[in-house]
């Protein structure tokens, strides 16, 4: 349910971005989503067509880039992806790891004619 | 043709949650977001809370639910100002709610503001309100697992509340591998076990929770 607040700040930058680049349409949107964030990529294309209707940006597409979550040993500074259920270290097994992606959320470009 | 963009989608939300910060802070008061799932205890977390508090902490609170003012009315009862916010079908809080919310408020006279946020491990974990202290309520039926089915939220947090320990007896729930899991994705995490039912650990929380508010 939250894509749609999401799609709605998404839309509101898209549209100011568009707006300055003096742009006819928006053809494509590249976003750029952690897996982390349970962002559902057909949700966001959904709402987003509801919400462009009559603007630049109706008919866009939304192209997704989904980042795996990574983290990193605390102990080793080892970084790997997150494996379900198993969020230890494969290399040297500690149980202490880091975050460092998998949360991401943002409009990386947009394609204009 | 491309233009590069590179702007975080959640940025309009931030820029509100910061005004609410500064809001609250030019008022002194400390704010904490309380989020669960429904069913956790987030309700009778907040009351446990301000019959703790009351007293020496003057207290004020926003629920926040998809329909009705049940929780409001519940915690209205306590003598504390509340405001009620329905977010029509939303499943999360957001800035732009708590800062129309923050208006309804008698500000000066309140020391610590307490947000229940909507039922929902999910959603609420993405959109800061301008709260000094993000706190999950974990409770023992919901599960030991819920830290590999919901990483962000508990990843996200400051701290996190084990509610109704009272039904560890009568459920298969590993506190300990819980308590371990938790510390390992956040260790920042300070946890507390607590039973809302007979107010168990509550003291607890709450002598933590007058530290971080005089920090």
């Amino acid at each position: 349910m939250h894509e749609l607040a999401i799609t709605q700040s998404m839309f509101d930058i898209v549209l100011r971005q568009a707006e300055q680049a003096q742009a006819k349409k928006v053809t494509k949107i590249n976003l750029v989503i952690g897996e982390m964030t349970g962002v559902v990529g057909e949700s966001v294309q959904f709402y987003l067509d509801f919400l462009t209707r009559g603007t630049v940006a109706e008919g866009a597409v939304v192209s997704l880039t989904m980042m795996p979550p990574k983290a990193q040993c605390c102990n080793c500074k080892q970084t790997f992806e997150l494996r379900e259920f198993d969020w230890g270290c494969p290399k040297c097994k500690s149980n202490s790891v880091e975050i460092i992606a998998g949360k991401e959320l943002f409009v990386e470009s947009i394609e204009v004619t | 043709m491309e233009i590069k963009v590179l702007k975080d989608i959640l940025g309009a939300n931030e820029q509100i949650a910061g005004k609410n910060r500064e809001l609250l802070e030019k008022n002194k008061v400390f704010c904490v977001n309380i989020m669960a799932s429904p069913g956790a205890g987030k309700t009778s977390f907040v009351l446990q809370t301000i019959r703790v508090l009351k007293g020496n902490v003057r207290i004020g609170v926003i629920e926040g639910d998809i329909s009705s003012s049940i929780d409001a009315e519940t915690v209205a009862e306590e003598g504390v100002p509340v405001v009620q916010i329905n977010t029509g079908g939303e499943c999360h809080l957001e800035a732009v709610q708590i800062q129309n919310a923050l208006n309804n408020l008698p500000l000066k006279d309140i020391d610590l503001l307490l947000i229940e946020n909507v039922g929902n491990l999910v959603c609420p974990a993405e959109f800061n309100l301008g709260e000094h202290l993000k706190i999950l309520i974990a409770s023992v039926p919901e599960g030991d697992d819920k830290p590999f089915k919901y990483p962000l939220m508990f990843t996200t947090v400051d701290g996190l509340v084990l509610n109704k320990i009272d039904l560890l007896p009568y459920v298969k729930f590993n506190a300990d591998a819980f308590t371990k899991t938790v510390k390992n994705i956040n260790a920042k995490a300070e946890i507390f076990r607590v039973s809302c039912t007979t107010g168990d650990g509550v003291p607890e929380w709450a002598k933590w929770l007058k530290t971080r508010m005089k920090s």
